[in-house]
């Protein structure tokens, strides 16, 4: 066993924070540094959007406390810290502050910062979500009657356009392709899971593209392609997230040319000689799905990878590639969507129980003989038995079978 | 050992159930249910992993029920 001390994790996130904990857990003693860009202690970011909103009232939903960071734990805590540089040879990480951090073992988990619009001029009114600080200035402008345009129909935007709605916001969202949700989850559900919005009051709207966002000091409402204005006093940004790599620019960790995720190995293992990376930074081939390299968003990913990483790092002799059936859920009107696999390459898209355009179904994705993912609406005692199946491979026709009352439809 | 699940907490999102799955299994409702009330002594690294993988933290072991 050989363990390079310190170990410095930047980012103080879910996936940081589960990489210093499985090293405490699988009995690395030496010191832990762990820097967190945000000034707060590590918090659980999938309520932001839904319950946080939802009630005013309503903390951050902390992941741990601080006592349990600092002394059971034993983390060198540097929180509303950046990163801002990495230097592999002399293996040292540069801070905002100027602080120069040596590490024996580094762990990068910076996560990904949202996306703005290139044509987004500076007004009061415009939102993107992603920390707890977005989600409190947002919820502070979201009450009854506000006109709410969201830009972008991914899970984010979704959501918030779902809890404004709750909030008696009138909604508009606003998609720019044909069907939303594409990468995500497929064409099929994409249209499916995007029918909620109809179905549930908000004005949804694909292929609909932003020309510019009309405001002088403060927003005054959207400006369509089309010509139509959309008048709005809130307009909340989700056109997806971009990995925040850019402090590791020149420094030698290879960086995908298309995203500037990280590039590891299916070890978690950057270019760089004792780096690794986890969560939503970082792109891996995962094995089970083919030669591909893929990057999630996605919470179950974050809090796996950032395990993986810290066990693969601290104890290299017994390293295992970091193999997952991606998963991920949502709660929109309500309703509980739950995806797990991959949804490219499908063959087929099959509804196995309930209907499309109904509150309760199943479908499943075929690959060749194999099924290689299941998307869920209100099926929650479904989704991870197919999710065991595609971890073993599992043939179509066995999905097929998973659940006897399936027979008698297909 | 003996698992306690915080009703209030719990969505059934399912991860308790993928990790350990002779242990918990969400139900129609989104309900969770723990199949078996004391665990082995040989699935306590699966059901420990279970405990910690929770989403909601809804999920406590009891090392020492009564």
């Amino acid at each position: 066993m050989s363990q390079n001390t310190p170990l410095v994790i930047i980012g103080a996130s879910l996936a940081g924070l589960r990489a210093a904990e499985e090293a405490r857990f699988g009995g690395y003693s030496g010191p832990i540094i762990m820097v967190g860009a945000e000034p707060h202690l590590p918090y659980d970011r999938p309520p932001l959007s839904k319950q946080f909103i939802l009630n005013s009232t309503n903390a951050a939903d902390f992941l741990t406390s601080e006592d349990e960071l600092l002394s059971v734990l034993n983390v060198d805590l540097r929180l509303g810290r950046t990163a801002i540089g990495l230097d592999v040879d002399a293996r040292r990480v540069r801070l905002d502050d100027e602080t120069l951090l040596d590490y024996g073992t580094l762990i990068v988990a910076t996560g990904a910062a949202p996306r703005m619009l290139p044509s987004a001029p500076e007004l009061d009114g415009i939102f993107t979500l992603r920390t707890v600080d977005d989600a409190a200035a947002l919820r502070d402008r979201i009450v009854d009657s506000t006109r709410v345009v969201v830009i972008g129909a991914g899970f984010i935007g979704s959501e918030i356009a779902s809890s404004a709605h709750h909030l008696g916001a009138e909604v508009t969202l606003l998609e720019g392709a044909p069907v939303p949700l594409v990468r995500a989850v497929g064409p099929v559900v994409g249209l499916e899971i995007a029918s909620l919005h109809q179905r549930n009051g908000v004005d949804f709207r694909l292929s609909t593209a932003v020309q510019e966002i009309i405001g002088k000091t403060r927003v005054e409402g959207v400006r369509l392609t089309s010509g139509e204005v959309l008048p709005a006093d809130v307009i909340v940004i989700g056109v997806g997230a971009a990995p925040a790599t850019s402090w590791l620019a020149d420094s030698g960790v290879r960086l995908d040319p298309v995203d500037g995720g990280i590039v590891c190995d299916e070890y978690l293992r950057t270019s760089a000689e004792d780096v690794f990376a986890a969560g939503d930074v970082a792109h891996w081939p995962n094995e089970l799905l083919g030669s591909g390299s893929m990057r999630l968003e996605n919470w179950t990913n974050a809090a796996d990878q950032g395990r993986h990483a810290a066990r693969n790092a601290l104890w290299p002799d017994s390293a295992t590639p970091y193999v997952t059936v991606p998963y991920f859920w949502s709660d929109w009107y309500g309703q509980r969507i739950q995806f797990v696999g991959t949804a490219a390459p499908a063959d087929e898209v099959r509804f196995v129980d309930g209907e499309s355009g109904t509150d309760r179904w199943t479908a499943l994705f075929r690959s060749g003989d194999r099924i290689i993912a299941a998307a869920t609406l209100n099926e929650p005692r479904r989704i991870m038995k197919y999710r065991k199946l595609i971890g073993r491979r599992a043939a179509w026709s066995d999905a097929m079978d998973a659940f006897p009352q399936d027979a008698s439809r297909v | 050992m003996k698992v306690i699940v915080d009703r209030g907490r719990c969505t059934g999102i399912g991860i308790c159930e993928s990790v350990a799955e002779a242990y918990f299994e969400v139900g129609d409702d989104g309900s969770l249910t723990v199949l078996r009330d004391d665990v082995a002594s040989v699935d306590e690294d699966e059901v420990v992993e279970a405990v910690r993988s929770c989403p909601a933290r809804a999920l406590t072991l009891n090392r020492d029920p009564e």
